[in-house]
This record gives C-alpha cells, sequence and structure tokens, in this order.
C-alpha cells in the first residue's frame, strides 16, 4: 500500500514489491464529499493480490465509506481506482468479490440455505455447485446445522456468520469484511480469525475493515490507518514487530540504570521497569550484563515489540494507557 | 448475467417473498370471501327490492359499478401498501448493501421488485375482478357492456398506483412514500371528477383540470375506462326508464374509455416514471 504518509525502509521495500505484483485494489485520491461534509479526503492505496490488508481507523474515518466506493455501491465525489484491474463500480466484476457489510441483514423470510442459494443465483454460479458450495460455506462459518433456519431466528451473532458465509460463498478472490466481529462472541472472533487464515492459505485477497486492532494486529500482513478521510500511516505487521524492545524489571539502582539503558536504546522507566526500545536481541544479555554490575538485581526480562495499539495511538496523537501491571505484557510477542 | 437475468431472479424472489409472509393467501382468501358475499349480496336484491323487471335491472348496474368502484379502492391500497415498502427499507436495514456488491444495477433490482409485484396485482385484479363479475351475473343474470374488459382496465390503473408507490420508495420513507400515493390517487379521482363535471357542462377550466390531473397521474384515465366498460347496455338503460341513454352520462357512475392515445400516455408514463425511479435509486447513498 501506498499511502499520504511513507514509513519505514522496510515498509518502502515491501511497496516496491507491491509495484511489481498483480494488485487487487488500487486507488488514487479518492475522495467522497457529502454536502460539506468530506468522509474522504483523498485515499491512495494498493493492495497486492493474496495480500490480508487491515484498514484500521478511528470511528467516523471514512472506513466504511471507502469500502463502499470501492464496491461501487458509492460514488466518488473524485478520484478513481480500480478493484481486480476494473474501474470502481464495474458489476461484471463483482462476480469476483465477496463482501460482508458493516450493517448485515438478510431474508428473514428464509432459511440460511435460501439466503445463499439466492446469492450464489446473484453471483451467476452455476447450479451443479450450489448444493456443494453452500454445504461446505455453511460449515466453515459454524452454520451446518442451522441451514434450514429461517435467518429471522438467528441471533446477531449467526447473522454476521452468514453474512460471512455469503461473501466468502463462490470462492470469491477478494473479500471485503467490513467489521467482521462486532456481533461476535470471543470464540466467534476466534472463528473469523482462523476462516481469514484459511482465506490467506487459498490465496484470496481479504480487505478487513476494522477498528478492533488486536484482531488486525493477529491476522493481517499490512494495516492502513486513516483518519480524518486520509491514510496517516501504513505499515506491515513484519515491521511492527522488528521494533524490538526489552522491558527489564530492576531494583538496587535507584534510578542509576537509565544511563545505561540510554546507550542501547530510547529508554524511559516506570517504577521499577526499565524500557529501552530498538534494541537488537542479541545486545540484551550486554544490557543485563551491565545492570547487574551497577549492583542492580534483576528480577525479569520482557522482549518487547510495540503492539499495533500503541503505533495506532500515538499516530493518532493518543497517548497509550500504561500502568505497572499491563506494561510489559501489553506488547504480545508473537501473533496467535 | 444479463440485465433480463437479473430482473427474473428479483421478481421471483418478490414473488416467493409474497407468498411465504402471506400476501398472496391474504388476497386470495379475501377474493373468495368477497366473492361469495357479492354473490349472496346480489341474490338478495331481487328478493328485498320492491322494484321488479328492467327498473331493478339498471339498479343492479349500478350497484356494479359501486361495486367495481370500491374494489379498484381496495386495489390501490393493495398496490400502495405493497410498492411503498418495496426498495427505502431494504437500504436502510442493510439488506440490498449485500444484494448489490453482486454483479447486479440498482435498476435491476427496482424492475424485479416491480414486476414481482405487479404480477401479484395484476393477477389478483384479474382474477377477482372476473370472479365478482362472473357472482354478478349468476345471482342476478345481468351483464354489463364490457365486463372482459373493466378487470383489465382496473389491473392497469393499480399498475400506475404500485409505479407510483415503488417509484416514491426509491427516496422517501415508505410510510410518507404511501402517504403520498394515496394522497394522489385520491387527488386524481377527484381532479377526474371535476373534469367530467366540465365535460357535461362544457366548462373548460374544469375541463382542463381534469386532463393536467390525468396527465401528472393517469390512474383516473383508467377508472373510467373500467366505468365505461361497465356502463348499461342503452336496451337496459331504455328499460329502466332513461329515455334518451346520452343523458347517462350525468350519472357519477358514467365512464369515458380513454382511447388508443390515452392508453399510450399511461404506458409511457410507467415506463418514464420507472426510468425516473431508476435514476432517483442510482444517486442514492446507500
Amino acid at each position: 500500500m501506498t499511502g499520504s504518509t511513507t514509513g519505514s525502509a522496510a515498509t518502502l521495500e515491501s511497496n516496491a514489491a507491491i509495484s511489481t505484483t498483480r494488485l487487487a485494489i488500487e486507488t488514487h485520491e479518492l475522495r467522497k464529499e457529502f454536502g460539506r461534509i468530506v468522509a474522504l479526503a483523498g485515499l491512495t492505496m494498493t493492495v497486492a493480490q493474496g495480500e490480508v490488508f487491515g484498514f484500521l481507523g478511528p470511528n467516523g474515518a471514512g472506513k466504511t465509506t471507502a469500502v463502499k466506493l470501492l464496491l461501487g455501491l458509492s460514488r466518488p465525489t473524485a478520484g478513481g481506482g480500480r478493484v481486480m484491474g476494473a474501474p470502481l463500480g464495474d458489476v461484471p466484476a463483482r462476480r469476483r468479490i465477496g463482501y460482508l457489510p458493516e450493517l448485515f441483514r438478510y431474508q428473514g423470510w428464509m432459511t440460511a440455505r435460501e439466503v445463499l442459494a439466492l446469492h450464489c443465483e446473484l453471483a451467476r454460479l452455476p447450479q451443479v455447485e450450489w448444493a456443494p458450495e453452500i454445504r461446505a460455506t455453511l460449515e466453515l462459518v459454524g452454520l451446518g446445522d442451522r441451514a434450514d433456519w429461517r435467518t429471522e431466528t438467528f441471533s446477531k451473532g449467526m447473522q454476521q456468520r452468514l453474512g460471512l458465509a455469503v461473501a466468502l460463498l463462490g470462492r470469491p478472490e477478494l473479500v471485503v469484511l467490513d467489521e467482521p466481529t462486532s456481533a461476535l462472541d470471543p470464540v466467534g472472533r476466534q472463528d473469523v480469525r482462523g476462516i481469514i487464515r484459511v482465506l490467506r492459505n487459498r490465496g484470496t485477497t481479504v480487505f478487513l475493515n476494522s477498528h478492533l486492532l488486536t484482531e488486525v494486529e493477529r491476522v493481517c500482513d499490512r494495516v492502513a490507518i486513516v483518519d480524518r478521510g486520509r491514510v496517516v500511516a501504513e505499515l506491515s505487521m513484519a515491521d511492527l514487530t522488528r521494533e524490538r524492545g526489552v522491558s527489564v524489571l530492576v531494583t538496587g539502582l535507584d534510578g542509576g540504570g537509565m544511563e545505561v539503558a540510554a546507550r542501547f536504546g530510547p529508554a524511559r522507566a516506570d517504577g521499577e521497569w526499565l524500557f529501552v526500545d530498538r534494541i537488537p536481541d542479541s545486545a540484551v544479555p550486554e544490557l543485563v550484563g551491565e545492570l547487574v554490575s551497577l549492583g542492580g538485581a534483576i528480577h525479569a526480562v520482557v522482549p518487547t515489540h510495540q503492539t499495533l495499539e500503541e503505533r495506532f495511538l500515538s499516530l493518532l496523537g493518543a497517548a497509550p494507557e500504561t500502568s505497572d501491571e499491563d506494561a510489559p505484557v501489553a506488547s504480545p510477542e508473537a501473533r496467535s | 448475467m444479463s440485465s433480463v437475468e437479473s430482473i427474473l431472479i428479483l421478481a421471483r424472489l418478490t414473488l416467493r417473498e409474497a407468498a411465504r409472509r402471506r400476501l398472496l393467501w391474504a388476497l386470495v382468501g379475501l377474493t373468495a370471501l368477497i366473492v361469495v358475499l357479492t354473490w349472496w349480496a346480489f341474490s338478495r336484491i331481487s328478493e328485498v327490492s320492491p322494484i321488479t323487471g328492467p327498473v331493478q335491472t339498471l339498479g343492479v348496474s349500478q350497484v356494479t359499478v359501486m361495486l367495481a368502484f370500491m374494489f379498484s379502492f381496495v386495489l390501490a391500497m393493495t398496490a400502495v401498501f405493497a410498492g411503498s415498502p418495496a426498495i427505502g427499507p431494504d437500504i436502510e436495514n442493510g439488506l440490498l448493501l449485500a444484494m448489490l456488491a453482486r454483479p447486479i444495477r440498482r435498476s435491476e433490482v427496482m424492475l424485479g421488485r416491480w414486476l414481482g409485484l405487479a404480477v401479484v396485482l395484476i393477477g389478483y385484479a384479474l382474477v377477482a375482478g372476473y370472479l365478482e363479475l362472473g357472482a354478478v351475473v349468476l345471482a342476478t343474470g345481468y351483464a354489463p357492456a364490457d365486463p372482459l374488459t373493466a378487470p383489465l382496465y382496473l389491473a392497469g390503473e393499480a399498475l400506475v398506483l404500485l409505479t407510483l408507490a415503488i417509484v416514491l420508495s426509491t427516496r422517501v420513507a415508505s410510510v410518507a412514500g404511501g402517504a403520498i400515493a394515496v394522497v394522489g390517487y385520491g387527488l386524481a379521482w377527484m381532479a377526474g371528477v371535476m373534469g367530467g363535471v366540465g365535460d357535461v357542462f362544457n366548462n373548460d377550466v374544469l375541463r382542463w383540470a381534469g386532463t393536467v390531473a390525468k396527465l401528472i397521474l393517469p390512474s383516473d384515465v383508467l377508472w373510467l375506462g373500467s366505468a365505461a366498460a361497465l356502463t348499461p347496455t342503452d336496451a337496459v338503460l331504455r328499460g329502466g326508464g332513461l329515455a334518451e341513454p346520452d343523458l347517462y352520462k350525468f350519472s357519477p357512475f358514467s365512464g369515458v374509455a380513454p382511447g388508443l392515445p390515452w392508453l399510450a400516455y399511461c404506458v409511457i408514463w410507467v415506463v418514464g416514471a420507472m426510468t425516473l425511479g431508476s435514476f432517483l435509486l442510482r444517486r442514492r447513498e446507500l
């Protein structure tokens, strides 16, 4: 993705790589106004085919507007773009796209199987494929035993699972998910993460619009952060995890460790915790050794990296919350 | 996917919904009830009426037109209540979002909805209309001048109002759209009466007011066609004591067959209104 703000050198490298790959989505200065309100101020981005791409932003940032523009459900005021190689709004290109809207609802008088059959028909799947495709998709989203229930009897979470099934029907090349876990419990969210991984393994491009940062962090390859209708940052999750740090719980130095820690990277102290950012893994034993040589007693050494949430909040100008309890563990080392 | 295929998918969906939501069955049940009541009521006329013979026949003819007018009102309301929630609520509750992300155009959704509801309405108008007129013939032996054409005009009137309601539903909330369509229907009918009075008394202002109203909403054109088809024959009128059958035009139950230009205008109006509706829906933010 290329946004209005560039990221690290590694991101530039990944952008260069994308420019040579086939693109699922590309937009150029996409703008949408509703009267005097500017919902999207000029979105420029690319998403490579096969990528799981997170589209993040606070409420009102223009995320859903951008999704509707990409799918041709809304017309841009200015700018343009291509989705699956076709201009925005191209009707035939929609055969290759699956979409779960943020505001989802399906014909309440139909069963789940009938809703999917309708979408098979609308997507012009060959009729011989309908039954196995519907069965497989319902199984995938965990509604295999509810196929013949009328959807008006579904809970909101089940409706969202049905919406996911509708989006996945016919194995589209691009799946656009707009807040796909908003109505789901933790088990449902885990299921959705699993489904997104299945899609990634299939080579499907996933455009995940969400404000649930932990969800995005766990499944996405790259993210764009939008605010007030513009991309304010782009980063790959690899970049994020590469920017490592370490948290050390040390006593007996009376603050004397800061000078040592600062030699290894940007450092700060919070009580008896010392935080050192951008320190290479290989330098951590040396840091610990110097702290011990100063008379410090080491109680814990926790490798960390900046979380997506921390980066997100810093980009949007909001300070991340910290506390003694969550400071070291708020930075999960590995994606699940 | 061709446009025709897409429209037919939506039309079938609409028909299935009408059946599943029991609209069709409600119409079938009500039709059966009304036909039986019509037969019973007209059977009773000859028993309870002190008037007999040709005068009674003239009376039956007038009750028949009145019955048709009431049926046209029921049809109009059915068209409005079926058409006004056809598009708007599906946009507001998000149902259309997932569908329109498929390879289908908004205009095809609208045309499909219109076609499905039109099939329901036309079927209802024709089946119920012919059965009711059949019940009148069976109970009294009286047949109006052109009983086969009258239900066709009634179906056309319902189609015009369905079109109005669906076009409104692309932009206006269903309650408001329904109210506007009902008021429009009432105003068109009243303007038609005014135009008729203008014709009878050769008053250009009233005549032009009626014509303008018909151009804006031609539902009354088709109602008057139905009334004309149900006009008693000259023999019935003379038998009832009307020495000069032309004087029947002064009756509030009289009508005028619209003629080909007006019928063509009705078709153009429907096509034009649907084109406008398609444009409005295309411009609407989802």
